[in-house]
């Protein structure tokens, strides 16, 4: 199932003003995989998984996705963005539409596809992260695991090949938060790649093929779940899982 | 009798007992004068209304544009509109702008002005209170997290898109209030027409007072038909704004 | 259910007005540079156009006509001060009874201020121009009323109706806790509002009625409309003098605007400084 690598980043550096925050990252993602990027606050977590979908730009290193160079100038930004998906930590729906019309929006918008088959596809979506029967609710009146899964549907409408997670878990009640990891699981053995950054360690390692940990900038180590967590090599990852588990 | 007759009757019976003189109600000639301005009026509220709402949903896109020189224009057009006196730039407008247009001949062979005074008073007001629309509309996006807007950039929404079907829906229920008050306000300024000589309501008013000497009926009606001018436009707004209400969405 | 929204942030200052508030006037240096400019290159580009030889420079035209311009700005000085502190004192009597426990004294001042705030200034001007007479009698003693004495009560009445809702506005921004504090302190309800709610509001008052009187002072070029000899009025004058040159026109009304700017311009200053002071106070 693996043959070339769907995303390649290759020595990535990103600053804001004189602070340097990524300091020459490099990972691939392979099709089908699932890298979970962890690692303590500030550690350039969120801004690289950013970068991939050019949210924010950068002007040293590469990204490839899907063989398309995000650090071009020339750079078609919605092409880029029909093949990746993205699930923020605040949801961010639109709050003036309903569930439904928040998963229809850019299918009708952004690749002009007719209503009636948009429409019949995000009942399907939002039937699939178990949202039944709230497809007219607007997101004020849905609890926050609720509308994150909306979230997901959402950027699963663009029918991505690339989905990235930025701590959709951290702003989550904790009885909610189960109800999302569930849809991202089903979502990772449907086969779909998947970059997440996540706090939830006993989620990384049941469904991660590889485990990144970063700090200050930089991978410190990276390695399949079993190995990362039960022989951590660093200093720095053991005192952090230390501290974690 | 027909009810339009009984009230023109009690009207003219009113005068001829009391000397209270409202001749728009039994006079013909008035009544057909006074609709008219009322009708202009209405008609000049109505454009620049939606003139100067469309102004400041434009003004508001320039002002976030990449382009440095649009925001300057954008900016320059704020200043130069909100901080002078709207009867200055009517002035400036009718006597100064048009003196640099080309005159037409008309079918009698009379020069008539390309532009005439009502389409003047429209601009006029129009970018007066298009200047504050686009303030307004402006502090609603910057109340706007810009999270939100990033999740539409990362849907692949273009820039245009996301002002369109996200930021504006949003920063409009952020900003109606204030909309609703400079609206008010645009209303009351139509009456600055009156000074290029656009047979608006006040100056029809002023027209049969003139020949009729019925200062203080005339009055009475202007205020009765302003305030519920400005009462209509408010229940309007009001019905708008709870129709665009979302669950947790504002207050 | 729980709404989670990234916190939509509060609206800017100038927004967070009173409804049907006025607009707040802001002005800033660069505008008086502008103005100026534009004097210079309308009048320069109009010499260059019809030669200096048969017409007087526009700037000479300014300078000729300045004593009779500032004599006209002069009356609208006088205007806006009369009219606000009319307007004023009547306000504060309007605005107490806005917020007073009587319900009939509430209700006829809630009416009164919002037909005052709700009608179109001109129509008020209109209506005390005609209404008025030209001279009162006063026991043996007979009062004339020229125009410009009938502008003064004419916009007398929205600065009024305007102050009134800025007293309102004022008392009601100070928290309930004051009015619990004081009357379980024993004071009267006369007391509590004189001694301690009036004299915390007061502060927060000042920078909307200056900017009332900012306002005010640009809306008396309406008097012009109805007659008063105003800069306005004087202005259109100066230019039939002058033979109604058009490339006259810019340089005087710009002219005219640059006087407005230079009152105006230290009273829009000194209230967006006492916005900012207090709102990082509160």
């Amino acid at each position: 199932m693996t043959t070339e690598p769907l995303v390649v980043i290759d020595n990535l550096h990103k600053s804001f003003g004189h602070v340097e925050v990524i300091k020459g990252v490099s990972l691939a993602v392979s099709k089908g995989d699932v890298a979970c990027i962890i690692g303590p606050s500030g550690s350039g977590k969120s801004t690289l998984i950013r970068c991939v979908n050019a949210l924010v730009p950068f002007e040293i290193g590469s990204i490839k996705v899907l063989g398309i160079e995000v650090n071009d100038p020339k750079l078609d930004k919605l092409k880029l963005r029909k093949h990746v998906g993205m699930v923020f930590q605040q949801y961010n729906l639109f709050p003036h539409r309903t569930a439904l019309q928040n998963v229809m929006m850019a299918p009708i918008q952004v690749l002009k596809r007719p209503k009636k088959e948009v429409e019949a596809e995000a009942y399907a979506l939002l039937k699939k992260v178990r949202l039944e029967g709230k497809e007219h609710a607007y997101p004020g009146e849905l609890s926050g695991g609720q509308q994150q899964r909306v979230a997901i549907a959402r950027s699963l409408a663009m029918k991505p090949d690339l989905m990235l997670f930025d701590e959709v878990t951290a702003a989550l009640d904790p009885e909610t938060v189960g109800e999302v990891l569930l849809t991202i699981r089903q979502l990772a053995e449907e086969g779909m790649t998947c970059i997440l950054v996540t706090h939830e360690m006993g989620f990384a390692r049941e469904v991660a093929n590889e485990v990144y940990f970063t700090d200050r900038g930089v991978i410190v180590e990276h390695a399949p779940p079993a190995q990362f967590f039960s022989a951590p090599r660093d200093p720095r990852t053991q005192a952090f899982l230390s501290q974690i588990l | 009798m027909t009810p339009g007759l009984a009230i023109a009757n009690w009207f003219s019976h009113l005068n001829d007992t009391t000397g209270v003189n409202f001749t728009i109600f039994y006079d013909p000639y008035d009544r057909a004068r006074f609709l008219n301005g009322f009708w202009v009026t209405l008609e000049l509220s109505g454009v620049t209304i939606v003139g100067s709402v469309l102004l400041g949903i434009v003004g508001a896109w320039g002002q976030m544009s990449r382009q440095g020189w649009i925001r300057w224009l954008v900016e320059g057009y704020i200043q130069l509109f909100r901080n002078t006196p709207p009867l200055v730039q009517m002035y400036f407008f009718y006597f100064g702008l048009s003196a640099l247009l080309p005159k037409m001949r008309n079918g009698v062979g009379f020069e008539e002005p390309l532009i005439n005074g009502f389409a003047w008073a429209c601009l006029s007001l129009i970018c007066f209170a298009g200047s504050f629309n686009v303030e307004i509309f402006r502090s609603g996006i910057e109340a706007i997290p810009t999270a939100t807007t990033e999740a539409a950039e990362s849907l692949g929404f273009t820039r245009l898109q996301t002002y369109i079907q996200v930021t504006l829906p949003l920063a409009l229920r952020i900003c109606l209030p204030a909309l609703t008050n400079n609206l008010v306000n645009l209303v009351k300024t139509t009456t600055l027409a009156y000074a290029i000589a656009v047979p608006e309501l006040l100056y029809v008013s002023n027209q049969i007072w003139s020949d009729n000497e019925n200062v203080p009926e005339m009055m009475l009606v202007l205020f009765v038909i302003y305030i519920a001018l400005v009462g209509i436009l408010v229940f309007a707004m009001h019905a708008w704004e709870r129709a665009l209400r979302r669950p947790g969405l504002g207050t | 259910m729980s709404a989670k929204f990234p916190v939509i942030l509060p609206l800017n200052a100038t927004l967070q007005r009173q409804p049907g508030g006025l607009p707040t006037l802001r002005l800033a240096p660069w505008h008086g540079i502008v103005l100026a400019a534009i004097i210079l290159f309308s009048s320069a580009a109009a010499d260059a156009a019809t030669g200096q030889a048969t017409q007087a420079g526009v700037l000479a035209v300014l300078a000729n006509w300045t004593p009779l311009l500032l004599r006209g700005f002069g009356l609208n000085i006088l205007i806006s001060f009369l009219s606000m502190a009319i307007g004023t004192v009547l306000g504060a009597f309007l605005g107490l009874g806005l917020i007073t426990p009587s319900r009939p004294t509430r209700a006829m001042s809630w009416l009164l201020t919002q037909f005052f705030r709700n009608a179109p200034w001109l129509v008020l001007l209109f209506f005390m121009i005609f209404l008025l007479p030209f001279q009162i009698h006063v026991g043996s003693h007979t009062i004339s009323l020229p125009g410009w004495l009938k502008a003064v009560i004419g916009l007398a009445l929205p600065v009024m109706a305007n102050v009134a809702e800025i007293v309102r506005g004022g008392v009601l921004s100070i928290p309930p806790g004051q009015w619990e504090a004081a009357e379980s302190l024993g004071f009267t309800r006369r007391q509590q509002l004189w001694l301690i709610i009036l004299p915390q509001s007061v502060k927060r008052m000042l920078p909307p009625w200056m900017n009332l009187y900012a306002i005010l002072t640009t809306s008396t070029t309406l008097a012009s409309i109805v007659g008063v000899n105003e800069v306005v009025t004087l202005a259109g004058q100066v230019l039939a003098a002058e033979g109604s040159r058009p490339n006259l026109l810019a340089p005087i009304y710009a002219y005219v605007l640059l006087m407005f700017f230079i009152y105006t311009y230290p009273i829009a200053w000194a209230t967006q400084r006492l916005e900012r002071r207090y709102q990082v106070r509160n």
